[in-house]
């Protein structure tokens, strides 16, 4: 089988460009606004009533909170149980490390075939690619993971990373990427088809490699959500299992879990819970005739210890990656997700990137909202996200930031525009002389200069002839 | 090296926590009426057989008649058990070979590693449960030494078996009255339907990993 990994691109990311080319996508526009409104209906039916809602929200939004609050307590306990579990725990402060880890055990069992169940933070790892270069076989087995990584592309959404494609390109795919397979358009086929490749690669899977929605501490388990059985498949048919887990991912107690997962796959999907609920606390044990031999647990830092210091900014790891931010957003339901450049897109992508990757690659980004609050009012963990976007676009001005790269968008012109500004409005003769030219200079202003720009689609301000002052002046009213 | 980017991640996040905490309770779980016995029966075969799941109801001392006849419906060639549950004895104790239409039956004895080809070739497999979850429509699966983790995932048709007395209202109360933090098994399950995926274009699919059916008897 002909499997590809997404090339590195090193073009500079460049937002602008991506949108406009999205935008001018039609196809892409359609099969997005049709999936985003099925999403957002199906969501809006499992979580009709709002009281209920909200008061799951709140236990959700607590829950994550005090799990931060103790992480670096509850992963040396989710360590200790998990070890005493026989479970390998591994620390990656990057995604180099992370990387070195996998195929460290891949080596230590000579392995060379890996089947994957979905991941986001394999993703983070451009793990894929990674194993490619060392002559390892990375396979999906998501279905749309499958079918994206057959294209060499990424997922342009957290839950359905192919939705971007309709099933007349998938059917293309298929047919010419997998031997023997005629081109059919119905989707049961499809799905026939990618049964049918994958079983025997489950079969023959060396080591088995997945994600992990959420950790509990007090009993060391992983816990892991799907539809589909692949994900059950990479964790219990190969003898090995790794998981690799972004360090944010821990809860304190067993007794998190239901309401969180009834967030996460309401959020998600609009169910009321996944067809699979997989929670897996130890390798095969003694007696035992299935499931993996081994676990080996990767905890991946990869930046998230640098944003947890900052009170609000830390609320981005209280993200449990439901994707409906996504389906909810006026901007991603227009240009999808590869626009976005990195791995998280969306409102999540909007708070998240520029925290991992740094303001200076990634200070447009945070500028792709109309700050509507969609995506704060569907939030399952109540992560104020316009809150964050207008701090992080505070941050790509602010020399004294905190945020990696702050003050990148800072320039000359504009600092001296805000100091005049500054000035004329403490003093009042400046402030009069300066009203005064606005009437006269003010109309002709946004036809030149950087705010053309800006007036191409917005309506040009009119500045008043005379000024209130004036006006009350003439009226005879004392402005002392 | 790795415990140095131990120490380096745990240095960190201690740092940026610091030592004043202020934990934020978290509010209870709402307070619901329990629901009655028939109630719980009620939504969980809703809930299942909306995620199209083949659900029966059947008087306790009638289920394997009932198995056999849905069994005989399928044509079903091989039907992988566990023997040593009381699932699988039962089942094994009212086999008798070459009885019409009914899967040969075969024992899931050894390890994987000898048993993997035969395993990928047979199309029916029987279970027991540990529960089920009335709110969100799930049956509880606890595999263990004598019931593999696999007869639920690679034959083409799980059946399951459940007692309609261990149906829980919710998945809070089966966690807090199961006692699963005191001893979680290796594997713990929640199953509410076949395998399914809505990848290509958001069309419902099943039967794409997984089971392409769920057969669940519910013993009353």
């Amino acid at each position: 089988m002909e499997t590809k990994d997404t090339k590195r691109v090193e073009k500079p990311f460049d937002f602008k460009a991506n949108v406009i080319k999205a935008l001018g996508n039609r196809q892409l526009r359609s099969n997005l606004k049709f999936a985003m409104g099925s999403m957002t209906a199906k969501r809006k039916a499992l979580f009709s009533d709002t009281a209920a809602f909200e008061a799951l929200r709140a236990r959700g939004n607590a829950i994550r909170r005090r799990a931060l609050l103790q992480l670096p307590e509850l992963l040396e306990q989710l360590e200790r149980k998990c070890t005493e579990n026989g479970i390998t725990v591994h620390w990656a402060e990057t995604t180099d490390a992370a990387n070195e880890i996998v195929l460290g055990i891949l080596r230590d069992h000579g392995a060379t075939r890996v089947v994957k169940g979905k991941s986001m933070v394999s993703e983070e790892m451009h793990l894929n690619r990674f194993l490619g270069d060392h002559g390892i076989e990375s396979l999906e087995t998501d279905l749309g993971e499958f079918i994206i990584q057959l294209d060499g592309e990424t997922p342009s959404h957290i839950i359905v990373p192919a939705i971007h494609k309709n099933k007349q390109e998938i059917a293309r795919t298929f047919h010419e990427k997998l031997p023997d397979t005629p081109y059919t358009e119905v989707v049961e086929e499809l799905n026939a088809i990618a049964r049918k490749t994958l079983r025997k690669k489950f079969y023959e899977g060396e080591v088995g490699l997945s994600g992990v929605n959420m950790a509990v501490a007090e009993t060391g388990t992983l816990c892991l959500v799907e539809n589909e059985g692949n994900g059950r498949m990479c964790t219990t048919v190969p003898p090995v299992h790794i998981a690799v887990m972004g360090i944010e991912k821990v809860v304190e107690k067993l007794s998190d879990v239901p309401p969180l997962l009834r967030l996460l796959t309401g959020s998600a999907t609009g169910q009321l819970v996944t067809t699979y609920v997989n929670m897996i606390t130890s390798p095969r044990k003694p007696g035992e005739k299935d499931g993996p031999r081994e676990v080996h647990l990767i905890l991946l830092d990869n930046g998230r210890s640098t944003i947890l210091p900052d009170e609000k900014l830390r609320q981005t790891l209280q993200c449990i990656r439901c994707g409906t931010c996504l389906n909810h957003c006026p901007v991603y339901t227009r240009i999808g997700g590869h626009a976005y450049g990195f791995v998280y897109p969306g409102p999540i992508g909007k708070i998240l990137t520029p925290q991992m990757e740094g303001l200076d690659r990634t200070s447009a980004i945070p500028t792709a909202s109309t700050l509507c609050n969609a995506c704060e009012e569907v939030c399952p963990v109540q992560i104020p996200i316009p809150d964050l976007i207008r701090r992080l676009r505070n941050e790509s001005y602010d020399p004294d930031g905190s945020v990696c790269g702050h003050g990148v968008k800072r320039n000359l012109a504009e600092t001296a525009v805000w100091k005049a500004w500054a000035l004329v409005n403490r003093h009042r003769a400046l402030n009069a002389v300066g009203t005064r030219m606005a009437g006269i200079f003010g109309p002709m202003l946004p036809r030149i200069g950087p705010l053309a720009e800006w007036t191409r689609s917005r309506n040009r301000p009119e500045f008043a002839r005379k000024s209130l002052h004036d006006m009350a002046r003439e009226e005879g009213i004392s402005d002392e | 090296m790795n415990d140095t980017a131990r120490e380096r991640i745990l240095g960190r996040l201690r740092k940026a926590v610091g030592q004043e905490r202020t934990l934020p309770a978290v509010p209870p779980p709402p307070e619901t009426p329990p629901l009655s016995r028939d109630d719980k029966i009620e939504r969980l075969n809703t809930l299942m057989t909306a995620m199209r799941s083949e659900v029966h109801l059947v008087p306790r001392d009638a289920w394997v008649e009932k198995l056999k006849a849905i069994l005989q419906e399928k044509g079903l060639t091989q039907m992988i058990y566990a023997p040593g549950t009381p699932i699988g004895d039962a089942v094994a104790a009212a086999w008798s070979e070459g009885e019409g239409g009914l899967p040969a039956l075969r024992p899931y004895e050894q390890a994987v590693e000898s048993f993997k080809e035969e395993l990928f070739a047979i199309d029916a497999g029987i279970t027991g449960t540990a529960g089920a979850v009335a709110e969100t429509g799930a049956l509880i699966l606890w595999p263990d030494e004598t019931e593999p983790r696999l007869i639920s995932l690679v034959p083409a048709v799980h059946i399951a078996v459940l007692d309609a007395d261990r149906i829980y209202d919710t998945l809070d109360e089966a966690v807090e009255k199961g006692g699963w933090a005191e001893g979680m098994p290796t594997n713990a399950l929640l199953v509410s339907g076949p395998s399914k995926t809505a990848d290509i274009e958001l069309v419902l699919a099943f039967g794409v990993h997984g089971p392409k059916a769920l057969v669940v008897l519910v013993l009353t």
